[in-house]
């Protein structure tokens, strides 16, 4: 839930974000340029103190969709008890987008995540690893072009049998 | 040759007797990565009480273990760990495959969970189940105790390949070669 004078205050300031609702649950479309200006913006004067998740959805061969990549970031305020959903889009071939560990520290290992699961590059984070798989993992697994059963990682291990042990 | 012996004496094979001391005091690693694991648990307590066979010192450091028992599924991150350990352990030593996704993967046929650990160490018994009953993993301990009598040697004969045993084999087993 958010408060109508919030959201006003959100939409005078953010004139381009397009805002919608779905079951009681606000959302914005920040376009990619403000993305990093508008979640300071939210932290700073509306008080949304608490990054929840930073997650991200692959919308290749979706129906309608204009973009591939949209980036979740899921706010809440915790003396208000207001939530707000931050989507920001991002396409191919420029994967980059401004880091927010400088706003919330939490944010470093959501951040991760998502640069392993879908090759999202986070500018400024300040330990841009893999988190879940394997450093030598090729892929993103997570991506739709990415085949369920993988490309043979599981597999490519040497065999341990009787005589060798 | 006839010796008078007592009748507390019994004659027996030195690989019957080590193989008998090696069923009955089977030493576990317990590898359990999922709900198997809790399965395992309730084995080795009271009310299964794993002790009654002889199998209930579950060490956690695979040098003092000779049954490795693989309990839930295994990720390709935990493969080379899971290699390692079986490594560690010392000869002899046997592996049980405990439920569904150790064995086969289970329902996780997805590009992380390994297909079986059967595919990259070798594996002696597999538990079906999802996860197994107590019962079933403490029927595949007393088949595992039945498999090393039968097997078992001071000499570690059974590891080797089969080439190299040199079993003499008789003539009946044969493949017979038609011209």
């Amino acid at each position: 839930m958010i408060q109508p004078e919030t959201l006003q205050k959100f939409q005078a300031q953010y004139s381009q974000a397009q805002v919608s609702e779905f079951r009681g649950q606000t959302r914005a479309v920040v376009p990619r340029e403000q993305a990093y200006e508008a979640l300071q913006w939210l932290r700073d004067q509306l008080g949304f103190d608490l990054l929840v998740d930073i997650t991200c959805v692959d919308y290749l061969h979706y129906r309608g969709a204009e973009h591939r990549f949209g980036l979740v970031y899921l706010l809440a305020n915790t003396a208000t008890n207001e939530r707000i959903t931050i989507r920001v889009f991002v396409d191919e071939p420029d994967l980059t987008v401004k880091s927010v560990v400088p706003l919330w520290e939490g944010a470093n290992w959501m951040e991760r995540e998502v640069y392993d699961m879908f090759g999202i590059i986070f500018a400024g984070h300040p330990d841009h690893r893999r988190i879940l798989l394997p450093e030598e993992f090729a892929a993103f697994p997570l991506r739709k072009d990415y085949p369920l059963r993988g490309r043979g990682e599981r597999h490519n291990f040497q065999v341990i049998t009787r005589d060798k042990s | 040759m006839a010796v008078e012996l007592p009748e507390n004496v019994v004659v027996s094979k030195l690989d019957e007797l080590a193989n008998w001391c090696r069923k009955n005091s089977l030493w576990p690693m317990p590898f359990a990565t999922a709900c198997c694991g809790i399965e395992l648990m309730a084995t080795g307590a009271s009310r299964h009480d794993l002790a009654r066979f002889g199998a209930e010192v579950f060490r956690f450091t695979p040098r003092q273990c000779d049954l490795m028992i693989v309990a839930g599924r295994v990720v390709m991150k935990m493969l080379p760990v899971l290699q390692r350990i079986w490594l560690q352990m010392p000869e002899p030593k046997w592996c049980i495959s405990m439920g569904a996704c150790a064995s086969t993967g289970g329902v996780f046929d997805t590009y992380c969970v390994v297909q079986g650990i059967d595919r990259f160490i070798p594996v002696d018994m597999y538990v079906p189940g999802c996860p197994p009953r107590p019962e079933q993993l403490i029927q595949a301990i007393i088949d595992l105790q039945e498999k090393i009598q039968r097997e078992g040697t001071i000499a570690g004969k059974e590891f080797e390949l089969p080439q190299r045993q040199g079993r003499p084999r008789a003539l009946l087993e044969l493949p017979v070669i038609q011209p």
